[in-house]
């Protein structure tokens, strides 16, 4: 077998965690624990880039990976939020170090961690795919030969000398996909690039990536999109707190995940920090659905959620539940608008049988006030629904919902 | 497999600059320079004229204040045309250190997304301030020829003194952008400490009011030798000042050298602390 293109041995990254500072609650307080913690602070600060093993803050983002990626070869990365995806990609392309281990790399890397990075709003749209373009590690004469190709592929041509701050966002994003899509690497790292812009840009890109692939150039791809990834990536690694927990082909890799995510039916908020607003003083306690394991596609239910106001709310309050199937969003469920007073208020949400598919269905949750987002949390529950009704097709019906549709058939 | 090899793992200790890896991203170096000018002078009436706003009006508040009320000593030349002549470079010091402290912070989002020499920051914005020096430099040709001043034979020691003058921001700029990373106190600092630092140097007054047993430690300050060669160039206040600018030379290879090895060292703690 010939040499792997990426050699991935024993990698671990250790991050520090920020530990908690000694809270001031006035001013007096701030402007005392000012002066009295230079010191503190200067330990602190040093430390931030000091990670002894001993240490209760120190957080281990990648635990021990090593896996080989042959010429060619397309590899999807899957994993949880946290799982370490983004650092693993972060550690193949340079940004940062791994704390123990060692990747070996044979030829050029290009990693899209984000598009359009380095754009200047002030600068033209000319000036920055040069800009952009030799942050990807282009030279200018090989931007020069794919000018053209550049602009017609992002469709910005008439506003190529306007500067970028007078574009729209999605302008800006297939700008910057436009001179991704035309870099040359040997190897390309990509993350989660698909999740912005339209419906049609990510087609178009989809296709792209496909052209990079049967080119025979080696692709490392993440995406919470398993479509994507299912049809991308013959191969692919599953994250799993930090660990490579399997190297396989992607069908498999992508049904041990979702049945490792596939349950979550309760969620309790541990720390305040993250499910409140501090500013309205208003928390997310709980989240609970009424089911506590799979759920029959045939069966209705509830999910409650539980805010506890300190202080009476000026606006109306409104609470969203993102319903989320192979990472991208089914559907949305909306409470309606209501005044809180202080104390805890229970929100229900019904659910009728017979709308979700057999699938696995990320839930994330929205706060709503003034039309604003005041508190976001992701993946508050997992929940896994399964077919047991008694139908001849036995197959799996595609789509994010399988809403029983009544259907009334006479004859005419 | 004829491909070039890059291994990551864990770094220990002090590394030398890839010369190579910087030679490849000379076209980023040229685009981020050319972007620091653009975006300085993007949407503001007078652009690149602030360039001579700043060191001209300087001037004319250092000529009333230092020059006609405290009456400060000038060797001998119009106080005009000797705060001019040491506020070119200064200028170009002064607003290097600033910016060039600031450029890693300035850019974390790049700096956390892609790999690219992070040396290329503090390098830009230094070279993007070549453009207001050598404006700068101009300005003060033109009141040269208007007070028909001959430069003495020593202009061709010119390239001497931007070089020290490079160098000791290069340095300063390295060291003060790795410090800036981690410990934000270097921003808070820098904004008040240049204008401080400016009276470290001789561009209000002339070296010759610091007591002589004193001078050759107040010469440890690369500036001090840059901003009297110039005086002596331009102006023939003193003599070419050979000893001071040697030990500026000195010093700033020292903080050049260091400058390089201590950015490297801090480079790889960037994108996590950043």
């Amino acid at each position: 077998m010939a040499e792997p293109v990426i050699s991935v041995k024993g990698v671990s990254k250790k991050y520090r965690i920020g530990l908690a500072d000694k809270k001031s609650d006035t001013m007096l307080t701030t402007i005392l624990n000012g002066i009295k913690n230079p010191l503190a602070n200067l330990n602190r600060i040093r430390n931030l880039s000091k990670l002894n093993d001993d240490d209760s803050s120190i957080f281990w983002a990648l635990r021990d990976i090593s896996f080989d990626v042959q010429e060619g070869e397309v590899l999807g990365i899957i994993g949880h939020n946290g799982a370490g995806k983004s650092t693993l990609l972060k550690i193949l392309s340079q940004i940062t170090e791994p704390s123990i281990g060692e990747v070996k790399i044979h030829g050029r890397v290009a990693a899209l961690l984000e598009v359009g990075t380095g754009f200047h709003p002030e600068l033209t749209g000319r000036e920055n795919i040069y800009m952009n373009g030799t942050i990807l590690g282009m030279t200018k004469k090989e931007i020069n030969l794919k000018l053209d190709e550049i602009v017609d592929f992002s469709g910005v041509e008439k506003y190529l000398d306007t500067p970028v701050k007078f574009y729209s966002s999605g302008m800006r994003v297939r700008l910057g996909f436009a001179v991704a899509a035309h870099l040359e690497p040997e190897i390309l790292i990509i993350d989660e690039v698909l999740s912005v812009g339209d419906a049609e840009f990510q087609k178009k890109c989809l296709g792209k990536m496909e052209d990079v692939a049967h080119a025979g150039r080696t692709v490392l791809f993440v995406s919470h999109n398993m479509n994507a990834v299912q049809t991308l990536c013959a191969k692919s690694i599953l994250l799993y707190n930090g660990r490579n927990i399997l190297y396989d082909d992607t069908d498999k890799v992508i049904n041990t995940y979702l049945s490792k995510i596939g349950s979550r039916y309760t969620w309790q908020s541990k720390t305040l920090d993250m499910s409140s607003d501090k500013l309205r003083k208003l928390f997310v306690k709980e989240v609970k659905c009424s089911q506590h394991s799979i759920i029959s596609i045939g069966d209705n239910f509830h999910i409650d959620v539980i805010v506890e106001a300190l202080v009476p709310q000026d606006e109306l309050v409104s609470i969203n539940l993102f319903f989320k199937a192979h990472g991208e969003t089914a559907f949305v469920a909306c409470s309606k608008q209501t005044q809180l007073m202080n104390g805890s208020y229970i929100f229900k949400f019904l659910f009728p049988d017979n709308l979700f598919n057999n699938l696995n269905y990320q839930v994330d949750l929205m706060v709503v006030q003034m039309s604003t987002s005041i508190v976001f949390l992701k993946e508050v529950l997992l929940l896994d629904f399964i077919d047991d009704l008694e139908l001849g097709w036995k197959g799996s019906f595609p789509g994010y919902i399988r809403p029983n549709v009544e259907t009334i058939i006479e004859k005419v | 497999m004829n491909r070039e090899i890059t291994i990551i793992k864990a770094s220990t200790g002090w590394r030398a600059v890839n010369l190579k890896e910087l030679a490849h991203y000379r076209d980023l170096l040229w685009f981020l320079t050319i972007r620091g000018i653009k975006a300085k002078y993007a949407q503001s009436i007078l652009g690149v004229g602030w360039a001579v706003i700043q060191p001209l009006f300087s001037t004319l508040v250092f000529t009333i204040i230092f020059g006609s009320v405290a009456r400060i000593d000038s060797n001998g030349v119009p106080y005009f045309l000797f705060s001019l002549v040491g506020l070119v470079p200064w200028t170009f010091f002064a607003n290097t250190l600033t910016d060039s402290s600031n450029s890693l912070i300035a850019n974390a989002a790049m700096i956390n997304k892609v790999y690219f020499p992070r040396l290329v920051l503090p390098l830009s914005s230094i070279f993007s301030k070549g453009v207001d020096f050598i404006i700068g430099f101009v300005l003060l040709s033109i009141f040269l020829v208007a007070y028909q001043i001959t430069p003495a034979w020593e202009l061709v020691m010119l390239p001497w003194l931007i070089l020290v003058l490079l160098f000791t921001s290069l340095g300063l700029g390295m060291i003060l952008s790795a410090m800036a990373v981690q410990y934000r106190d270097v921003k808070h600092a820098m904004t008040f400490g240049v204008q401080l630092l400016m009276y470290a140097a001789p561009v209000v007054y002339p070296t010759t009011n610091v007591p002589e047993q004193y001078r050759w430690m107040y010469a440890i300050n690369p500036m001090v030798g840059v901003i009297e060669g110039f005086r002596s160039i331009f102006l023939k206040t003193i003599d070419f000042p050979y000893e001071w600018l040697m030990m500026g030379t000195i010093i700033s290879i020292i903080l050049f050298i260091f400058g390089v090895f201590y950015f490297k060292r801090m480079e790889r703690i960037f994108a996590d602390v950043a």
